[in-house]
């Protein structure tokens, strides 16, 4: 079986201005909805307390949440939970804070919440301080940010400093717009989701290096080439490994968002979009970036073995 | 291109076999079912021979309790049952049944065959989300410990000082690790900056006019606080153990935070009540020659005295403490002749000789013993979490020194068997050297542990199964080959887990499950770069080799990249996603072998021959 009979020769980069736009649209959207929205932080990154529940039968978020609040629990939220039959209650600290309750408060609490929701078992409950979760946000973000660099080190080491601020550009690119999915629809945003993010950055850069790998392999063989063909050329080449590859990393990924169970969704959803939003970036802005930092070939060559292997 | 030989020498081949021998055997320890268990084990050097086995037996079998099979090695006794129900009853009723005396602790034990526990293989362990059970994050007061510390030294100073005759005008402790000495002439100063130097060189010390500041080195200020949280963690273990987990995994976290994992526990009211108490004991002399009531009204405590409450009556302690609760070795909880609880008490080591000592210089006057417990509130201030501390100490009984005390005696006056038994364990275990503070709880469910794990198999296989598939429909003979060295991927994967002692969470799964698509891409890349150079019209041979080759640069460029994000992503810390890191890091690196190393040799094998004609990689 084979996508292509023979090698493709699609121009790419014909399509650059088109998609710095779309790019720079989405980038712009994101960033508009995380200052509008901001983000769904969940329980690893606000402190709180969260308690999983689940009912014989399908149970109503809203109808529970209304229990819960006439129980006293006016800042309670609910929400269904992977299946119909589980609902996760968050109690994400306000005025009255959760977290700050001695043991005793506490387990009054849940006795309080259990009364006012008849038939529903206790799965799991979660509670986290405050200044843990502020902690992780701010670890989290570092981890990101220091990850961004050192990739981009490796790669101004191992090609090219204009590779390395076309692929980080891309690198930031894919990030962003994920959380900025994760903003426009509520969807919550804890820990394992920002492992996913992490994760995204790291497929993310595969990607761009097969392609910046053949880049660099057909400068050196094709002498006349100009860099804009040479792009476009590496791009066709690895077209068939990029969709392949992307193909199969979707299927594993949809296989553990379906059935990986809630405590993966953030995970697989975040992964979903970043090998979409990921393949994009490392032809469209990792590449396009590249051509239009000025590349030429002789970035990429040894120059004075070239002088010596002359007759 | 004359000489492509796509032959491996036959110890490549050797090689492989052996690596993939070895990965077998190490992973086939998670192939044997895990059962529910209670262990049985003996406190204070009890003896757990056939007697105790017999009676833990004839306890089960009342309580119409059935088990699956039991051992007795070793010291140790092993109940396993075919479910957790079973095994929580089972339990409580042998507790009950043994006493205080032997600890009774639910575990998990396996069938692992003794042939391979012997080479080392043992299964991976599973996380919380996997099997169930209760999550602590505690926060250890460090600071507090090291004030203490520079208030010692500044007492110590102040009194060596003086014993060499250097006159200074005040001493204090400034912040948590400057001392500040002040004097009126010069001389003194001097001498003290020698002496202060030679004596106390984990401060630097500095003149200014006329005092005299030394601050601790950072190294002593970092391994003050490493000790601190050595030893906090060391006596938690030992009240884990004394809560009868097995299997809890107490780790360090950060700077100054332990995390506990407490499997299987789904009471987490007694365990917070035992994990956070920094509670001791102290023995204090009272001071009968004043009058305590009077002195209460006048409302200043003689010297070196303190108030204390004692059924609601004013009583005056001596300040020094003549033992402490870190010299007790033993401690058990029981009755007296009364009929009242009391806790025997057997001390060695450092406190004895000053206590035996003073009991005996002060036969006939009443000792008292005080409770020493500190709490810490959370508070919020700002919006910031602030946790304050409070010391409070209460009198649990006074008596009359009977006779010179020696290394074993008995506490008495305590409320209930209840409380008793609380104050030997804490006795038993330990006094933490710090208050701690419970910053993060997560519990999770048994069920929801087996459903997770049901999933997260699930996934693996599913989508395993369609890569599986898509790389033969895609590849032929070679998408085959794939196929198995990305079966061979997981088996490594899992052995080098199960070797590393690593604990397998719900995340770790879903790395497992990503790592397929990783290792896949390494063949994709070699695969990808085999028919191109097919298309270009090069040899069979040719192909294959230069297919390898060039795919090799760029697998180990992404590869690399991808090891660097994951380490980022370790360092992190939780557990959670450290399980991520750890699977997707150890999968990348096993699948260079299998990808590259591994379908080569099977390719080579298949088509190295010069009678092989045509190459089945799908066009």
């Amino acid at each position: 079986m084979e996508f292509f009979k023979h090698n493709t020769t699609i121009d790419f980069m014909a399509q650059r201005k088109w998609a710095a736009i779309l790019s720079v649209i989405l980038f712009t959207l994101s960033l508009v909805s995380l200052a509008y929205n901001g983000l769904n932080w969940g329980l690893d990154f606000t402190g709180g307390t969260q308690i999983q529940l689940s009912y014989p039968e399908a149970a109503d978020p809203s109808q529970i949440q209304e229990k819960l609040q006439n129980a006293g629990f006016p800042e309670a939220v609910v929400i269904s939970f992977g299946t119909s039959k589980d609902v996760l209650v968050s109690l994400v600290p306000k005025e009255k804070n959760p977290a700050m309750m001695n043991d005793a408060e506490r387990s009054k609490m849940m006795s309080e919440i259990l009364a006012a929701l008849p038939g529903a078992k206790l799965n799991q409950i979660d509670y986290i301080g405050p200044t843990v979760g502020q902690e992780m946000a701010s670890k989290g973000l570092m981890a990101i940010i220091i990850s961004l660099l050192g990739t981009m080190i490796y790669i101004a080491f191992r090609f090219d400093l204009r590779f390395a601020i076309g692929s980080t550009v891309a690198l930031v690119h894919d990030p962003v717009i994920i959380i900025g999915i994760f903003s426009f629809f509520h969807i919550e945003f804890n820990l394992i989701a920002l492992a996913a993010v992490l994760t995204v950055i790291g497929y993310s850069l595969n990607d761009t290096i097969v392609i910046f790998d053949r880049v660099r392999e057909n400068f050196r063989k094709f002498r006349k080439a100009d860099a804009l063909e040479v792009m476009n050329q590496s791009i066709n080449q690895t077209l068939s490994r990029t969709i392949m590859t992307s193909a199969v990393t979707l299927i594993v990924v949809f296989a553990l968002f379906f059935l990986g169970g809630s405590l993966l969704h953030g995970f697989s959803l975040a992964l979903i979009i970043g090998i979409v939003v990921g393949t994009y970036s490392s032809i469209y802005v990792a590449g396009s970036l590249t051509i239009s930092l000025g590349l030429t070939r002789h970035h990429l060559l040894v120059v004075p073995r070239e002088v010596d292997q002359r007759p | 291109m004359s000489a492509i030989s796509n032959r491996y020498p036959l110890w490549k081949y050797l090689l492989i076999i052996f690596v993939i021998a070895a990965a077998f055997i190490y992973a086939a320890p998670n192939l044997y079912p895990q059962y529910p268990a209670v262990q049985i084990m003996g406190a204070n050097a009890a003896v757990v021979d056939d007697k105790v086995l017999n009676a833990a037996e004839a306890a089960l079998q009342k309580a119409d309790l059935k088990y699956r099979d039991v051992q007795l090695t070793d010291q140790r006794i092993l109940f396993r049952f075919t479910s957790t129900d079973a095994q929580f009853k089972a339990r409580e009723v042998i507790q009950q049944t043994l006493g205080e005396q032997y600890l009774v602790a639910l575990n998990l034990a396996n069938a692992t065959p003794a042939w391979l526990t012997a080479i080392g293989a043992a299964p991976m362990k599973l996380g919380l989300d996997l099997r169930g059970g209760v999550h602590f994050l505690l926060q250890v007061d460090v600071d507090s410990v090291m004030q203490q510390r520079i208030d010692g030294d500044t007492r110590g100073i102040g009194q060596a000082l003086r014993e060499e005759h250097i006159r200074y005008s005040g001493i204090t402790r400034k912040a948590n690790n400057q001392i500040i000495l002040q004097f009126n002439d010069k001389n003194a100063l001097d001498d003290a900056y020698s002496f202060v130097n030679r004596r106390y060189n984990e401060f630097t010390w500095s003149k200014q006019d006329n005092t005299l500041t030394g601050e601790l080195l950072p190294e002593a200020v970092f391994k003050a606080k490493q000790e601190t949280l050595e030893q906090a963690m060391n006596t938690l273990r030992n009240r884990v153990n004394e809560l009868g987990v097995s299997e809890a995994v107490v780790q360090q976290q950060g700077e100054s935070r332990v995390s506990i994992d407490l499997p299987g526990v789904q009471d987490t009211a007694e365990a917070k009540n035992i994990l956070n108490k920094t509670a001791t004991l102290e023995f204090h002399m009272v001071d009968a020659e004043h009058d305590a009531a009077l002195a209460y009204r006048e409302g200043v405590p003689p010297p070196d005295t303190h108030f204390y409450s004692y059924h609601g009556q004013p009583i005056l302690l001596m300040n020094d403490i003549i033992l402490r609760g870190s010299s007790v070795v033993t401690a058990s909880s029981g009755f007296g002749e009364d009929g009242r609880p009391n806790v025997s008490v057997r001390l060695s080591g450092t406190g004895e000789a000053k206590f035996t000592k003073t009991t005996a210089e002060n036969i006939g006057k009443p000792m008292a013993v005080v409770y020493v417990e500190v709490k810490s509130t959370p508070s919020m201030v700002n919006g910031k979490q602030v946790i304050s501390y409070q010391t409070q100490r209460d009198i649990i009984s006074v008596a009359t020194i009977q006779s010179a005390l020696g290394n074993s005696f008995q506490i008495t006056g305590l409320a209930n068997p209840n409380e008793a038994r609380t104050l030997a364990l804490l006795l038993r275990a330990g006094a933490l050297p710090a208050p701690v503070t419970i910053i993060e709880e997560r519990t999770i469910g048994p069920t929801l542990g087996k459903q997770n794990i049901h999933m997260g198999v699930l996934s693996i296989e599913v989508g395993m199964g369609l890569v599986v598939i898509f790389m033969a429909l895609y590849y032929g003979v070679m998408g085959l080959v794939a196929d198995l060295a990305l079966a061979m991927n997981l088996v490594l994967i899992v052995a080098l887990l199960s070797l590393l002692g690593a604990t397998l969470t719900l995340p770790g799964i879903a790395g497992l499950v990503l790592t397929v698509a990783m290792a896949a891409d390494a063949n994709v890349l070699i695969f990808e770069r085999i028919r191109e150079e097919m298309r270009r019209g090069m040899g069979m041979q040719a192909s294959i080799h230069a297919g390898y080759e060039r795919a090799f640069v760029t697998i180990l460029d992404a590869n690399i990249t991808t090891l660097i994000v994951m380490m980022i992503l370790f360092s992190l810390g939780s557990g959670m996603i450290k399980g991520i890191a750890i699977t997707i890091t150890i999968g990348l690196l096993t699948s260079m072998f299998t990808a590259i190393t591994g379908t080569r040799a099977i390719v080579n094998l298949l088509y190295g021959r010069r009678a092989a004609k045509r190459l089945s990689i799908g066009i």
